[in-house]
């Protein structure tokens, strides 16, 4: 680790303030702290924002769920109140990382991330969440832009964000044996008007798989999917799965996901 | 006294390991130490045009910038291959020079370049960035299957063979292929693994330049042969000036049998410096830079009568030794792997060819096994394969062609003291209910999932001995071992072993055999190694050979003592030595009331006279002391084997493989603690699930290791597996008196062909290991697509 300067800050504005073109936000920290261990990444300064009391909580209201940026992992995975609400968003986020990773991971760290086999942006595309951050909201079909690439500006904090209620859900992570991150990870959310899959870790940033939206609604059942081959060609490919291999395990995810739909 | 043999005794070392109170070499600061920081090669293979160390000498903190040049001018001298193997047409094996730091040649991705020495890790870190080093960078040599084709990695090693070694009789072994009415043949694939052992490597030299000693503090599981090599062939420091102690280890398995560039490095430096220098490896420099275990491909078959008898063997293999041959890196593909591939089987004859290629990859050595696990899975999924072609069930096929009477001389190198192979075959067929897998297996396709049931026997070679015979095999040192057995006048004792405890826990269990041995509480034995200046010199842990070779040493050693006391107590009880009973601590003369306890031997022997009340006088010309050393040298290998049944669920729409059961029946003759021998099991069981199912080092074409951290090397989780379902029998080895076999290796050894052979049962097609999800769901899907083409 290289050194830098640590500033503790105690609201957002302070935090904003305090940012830099070579300066990072700190979270959670479960991505950042490694790279900067790793050396893989240095900054001038470190702005800790994980104290900031704007930044903690959960509140459900009639339609959506809205989760402090600052809020861990675990504590979404044991909120009763997003267990009943959205209860694929609590089994989600219980089955980031490990035990350590999920005490010190955050929802604001990792959307801010957008690590292209993250579990959180699915949920945030699939549930038409909006993110707000510092000084705005921004939907999440146009937050996510590429791999590790928001429409977050240098010194904007994302401070929440707001998922909306759907009448089921579920999430299927088909996790990378190594890390145990997403290889394929199918969030799918049935609205009445609408069902909407997002997907994850199988492109370079998170998308919704128009193909088996379209199957499901026009029929809402695992054997919709069964004839359906999504093009390989612009999956990732890498030692864990080729391209084919990850187009297949949408398919076998969203199957999954209609059987686990609660 | 109840007898400790046998017992569950808790470990003597939990308490301080669950703790967090290990002392680790990482654990280790020493006044005025320094920090080091090693540069290493980003190519596979690259020339070293030039290194420029002059800014990062002036960087902040920096104390020195070391490279090969400084250890020339030093007379260090290079690593070695510590087993000689002769090739077939009689010439010697090939080795090329191995200098701790590179001087004109990088030969692999962390190969050791230069060494960056600063107060503080962070500045020695800082000041490794301003190193530049100038290279003609070479085309790789990757493959392990090409090597031979590819170009000449050491100048003067034609082919990049260091040997191509035989086992066996060829005509005779033709013969039975020209007469066999059968021949099955099998491509195996033994991946290549990193051992990732908890504890990353780490050393800290320290010299004295008062008394001009030099201490080593190093990660290894054999400090004594370290010392030893260091001294001789490194030329680092003598052997009677230079200590090496291996404090808390965290698990080895192999990867630390042996001294490092590191240490060599470290120890030299702290000498040149006249300061400590720590060099703490990190994970990454660890997948990089530890020697990697397997990495064999295999061409192999089995010529058979129609009645399902196994008539002959072939074996032709190609075993990559990675960029330089490390100090085990022959022997474990030779002789701790050839004789092994006739598995436990009444086999007439066999041929094994083994060709050692170098590549521009990391040292391949021995790894948990080492020879013996790339044998027994050729072996065992051949076995299988037979079986299925012959038509004939796989259990009753193993069963027909096992040794059945012991002593056994097999036809290539060994002679097997004991077993009963049916024994633990029918147990082990008893415990996984085989005779209930057809219903099981129709359960899981209820389900919509594939199951499979796999076998797996094996035998083990384990305590390579003796010593005569393994010298005269290529071996550059003695496999025998050694302990001594400290009485202090208190009545308490001190063991000296030369074995290693990383993880075995030799403070419990020859502290058992001790309380066993002379009726001492086990609080009152306490096992001392991992440190030159004390205690006698030894051989080190590994191949499963401290308890056998170890432990019987230290039995030995107690039994002098017993002689010993005998004389004392009869002295002091008007008895004739001979007359004295030793049993449970107490020298008693039969049929009389008169006994001394072996507490007041000891005493005895260190209070040798009358002083008051004391009355000890010695037999006259007795030396006093309570002290006896023991070298033991088996007179054979002991051979523990066992048979294990795997069964899988296979997910056919994702490819992933569950480990659904796991049986093991192991016969390693007598236990001293089952409960740790079971813990070395589930270790064992975890490292060869491991490897079939996920683990591989994989380098690309360019020699870049792909999966170089835990990202992408995948390593199984508790969550990987079942409750395993273990039981033993046991015949007892005739090769040591304790009748032990060994345990340490057995689970590495016999899993990964019982899962394969039962994911392949499963899929009904073939896939090498690790069978990950992909490769398993391509499998079916090839299957299919063929079954579909043949419609």
């Amino acid at each position: 680790m290289k050194q830098f300067n640590f500033h503790e800050a105690k609201s957002v504005k302070e935090a904003v303030k305090a940012a830099s073109k070579n300066s990072a936000f700190l979270s959670g920290g479960q991505t950042l702290i490694p790279s900067m261990k790793l050396r893989l990444s240095s900054f001038s300064d470190v702005i800790n924002v994980k104290n900031i009391k704007d930044l903690q909580g959960i509140k459900v209201s009639g339609k959506s769920v809205k989760i402090g940026a600052a809020t861990k992992h675990a504590e979404v995975a044991s909120s009763k109140d997003v267990k009943k609400a959205i209860p694929a968003l609590a089994a989600l986020a219980g089955g980031i990382g490990d035990m350590q990773v999920r005490n010190k991971g955050t929802l604001g760290g990792s959307i801010a991330n957008n690590d292209p086999s993250a579990c959180y942006p699915s949920a945030c595309i699939a549930l038409n969440a909006v993110i707000h951050t510092s000084n705005r909201k921004i939907d999440a079909e146009k937050f996510f832009k590429g791999m590790f690439e928001t429409a977050l500006k240098k010194d904007e904090l994302v401070t929440a964000v707001e998922f909306t209620i759907p009448e089921k859900s579920a999430y299927i992570k088909i996790p990378n044996p190594a890390s145990r991150y997403a290889l394929v990870g199918v969030f799918l959310a049935k609205y009445k008007k609408e069902t909407i899959c997002a997907v994850t870790g199988a492109q370079p940033v998170v998308f919704r798989s128009k193909e088996i939206e379209k199957a499901l609604n026009n029929n809402f059942d695992p054997n919709s999917l069964n004839d359906l081959n999504l093009k390989s060609n612009e999956m990732n490919a890498d030692i864990h799965a080729s391209a084919e291999y990850r187009a297949s395990l949408v398919v076998t995810a969203a199957q999954k996901a209609v059987i686990n739909c609660k | 006294m109840a007898s400790m043999i046998g017992s569950k005794v808790e470990r003597k070392e939990d308490k301080k390991f669950l703790t967090g109170k290990g002392r680790y070499t990482a654990d280790i600061n020493l006044h005025n130490q320094l920090h080091a920081v090693f540069i290493r090669s980003p190519h596979a293979r690259a020339k070293i045009k030039g290194i420029d160390t002059s800014k990062a000498k002036k960087a902040a903190g920096v104390v020195d910038v070391l490279t090969g040049k400084d250890m020339q001018d030093d007379k260090i001298g290079g690593l070695i291959a510590g087993w000689k193997i002769v090739s077939k047409d009689g010439t010697d094996m090939k080795c090329p020079a191995h200098p701790p730091l590179a001087t004109d040649s990088v030969n692999y991705v962390g190969d050791h370049i230069a060494l960056v020495v600063a107060e503080t890790l962070q500045e020695a870190k800082d000041a490794a960035d301003l190193v530049k080093v100038d290279y003609k960078v070479l085309k790789a040599v990757a493959s392990t299957a090409e090597a031979m084709n590819s170009d000449v990695i050491h100048e003067g090693i034609e082919k990049n063979l260091c040997f191509d070694w035989e086992l066996g009789d060829k005509a005779k072994t033709d013969e039975a292929f020209s007469s066999a009415e059968k021949v099955v043949e099998m491509d195996i694939l033994n991946n290549r693994l990193v051992p990732n052992a908890m504890e990353p490597r780490a050393s800290i030299g320290d010299y004295n330049s008062s008394s001009e000693e030099l201490t080593l503090y190093t990660t290894s599981q054999n400090p004594h042969l370290s010392r030893l090599v260091m001294s001789a062939f490194n030329a680092v420091h003598p052997e009677h000036k230079f200590r090496v102690i291996a404090p808390d280890v965290g698990g080895g398995f192999g990867s630390k049998i042996y001294p490092y560039s590191e240490d060599v490095i470290m120890a030299w430096a702290a000498k040149r410096l006249q300061r400590p220098v720590k060099w703490v490896c990190e994970r990454t420099e660890s997948f990089l830079s530890d020697c990697h275990g397997r990495d064999h491909i295999t061409k192999c078959s089995v010529a058979l009568k129609n009645d399902g008898t196994v008539t002959g063997l072939k074996v032709d293999t190609i075993a990559n030794l990675g960029g330089y041959a490390s100090l085990f890196a022959t022997v474990t593909p030779t002789y701790l792997y050839g004789p092994l591939v006739l598995g436990l089987y009444n086999i007439p004859t066999a041929y094994c060819n083994v060709k050692a290629v170098y590549t521009n990859t990391a040292p391949v050595d021995a790894y948990r096994g080492a020879g013996r696990p790339e044998a027994t899975y050729l072996i065992e999924r051949i076995m299988d394969k037979a079986a299925k072609e012959l038509g004939m069930d796989r259990a009753e096929f193993r069963k027909k062609n096992f040794i059945k009477q012991f002593p056994h001389q097999q036809c290539l190198v060994h002679n097997i003291d004991s077993g009963d192979y049916d024994a633990h075959f029918d147990k082990a067929l008893n415990l996984a209910d085989y005779s209930g897998f057809e219903k099981r297996k129709a359960e899981s396709a209820a389900k919509g999932k594939l199951r499979g049931i796999g076998f797996s026997t094996y035998i083990e070679a384990c305590g390579i001995a003796p010593s005569a015979a393994v010298m005269s095999l290529g071996a550059g040192v003695g496999l025998w071992e050694s302990a001594e057995i400290r009485f202090n006048p208190t009545g308490n004792i001190s063991v000296f072993t030369g074995t290693h405890s990383h993880g075995q826990s030799h403070d419990t269990t020859f502290a058992q055999i001790v309380a066993d041995k002379l009726g001492v509480p086990m609080e009152n034995i306490e096992l001392v190694h991992g440190d030159t200046d004390k205690g006698p010199f030894g051989m080190g842990t590994y191949g499963s050979r401290s308890l056998a070779v170890g432990g019987t040493a230290i039995a030995k050693a107690c039994d002098k003592i017993v002689e010993k006391g005998k004389a004392v107590a009869a002295n002091m009880l008007e008895a004739k030595a001979d007359e004295i009973e030793f049993k449970d601590g107490e020298f008693i003369v039969p049929n009389t009331n008169k006994k001394k306890t072996i507490g007041e031997i000891a005493f005895a022997c260190y209070l040798p006279g009358t002083y008051g009340e004391i009355k000890s006088p010695l037999p006259e010309g007795m030396e006093p002391g309570l002290k006896e050393t023991a070298f033991y040298d088996p007179v054979n290998f002991s051979f523990p084997a066992g048979s294990h049944i795997c069964e899988v669920e296979v997910d056919p729409t994702t490819g992933e493989t569950k480990v659904d059961t796991y049986t093991c029946v192991d016969d390693f003759g007598n236990l001293i603690n089952p409960m740790i021998v079971e813990g070395q099991i589930h270790g064992g069981l975890a490292q060869g699930i491991g490897q079939a199912l996920y683990e591989n080092a994989y380098y690309d074409e360019t020699g870049q290791l792909v999966t170089a951290s835990y990202m992408d090397y995948c390593m199984p989780r508790a969550d990987n597996f079942p409750e395993f379902r273990i039981d033993y029998t046991c015949t007892p080895a005739t090769s040591n008196p304790l009748g032990v076999k060994g345990c340490g290796e057995a689970g590495a050894i016999a899993s990964p062909p019982a899962v394969m052979n039962a994911v392949v049962d499963a899929i009904g097609t073939e896939v090498t290991m690790p069978a990950t999800a992909e490769k398993v769901w391509k499998a079916l899907k090839e299957k299919s697509k063929s079954a579909k083409k043949a419609a």
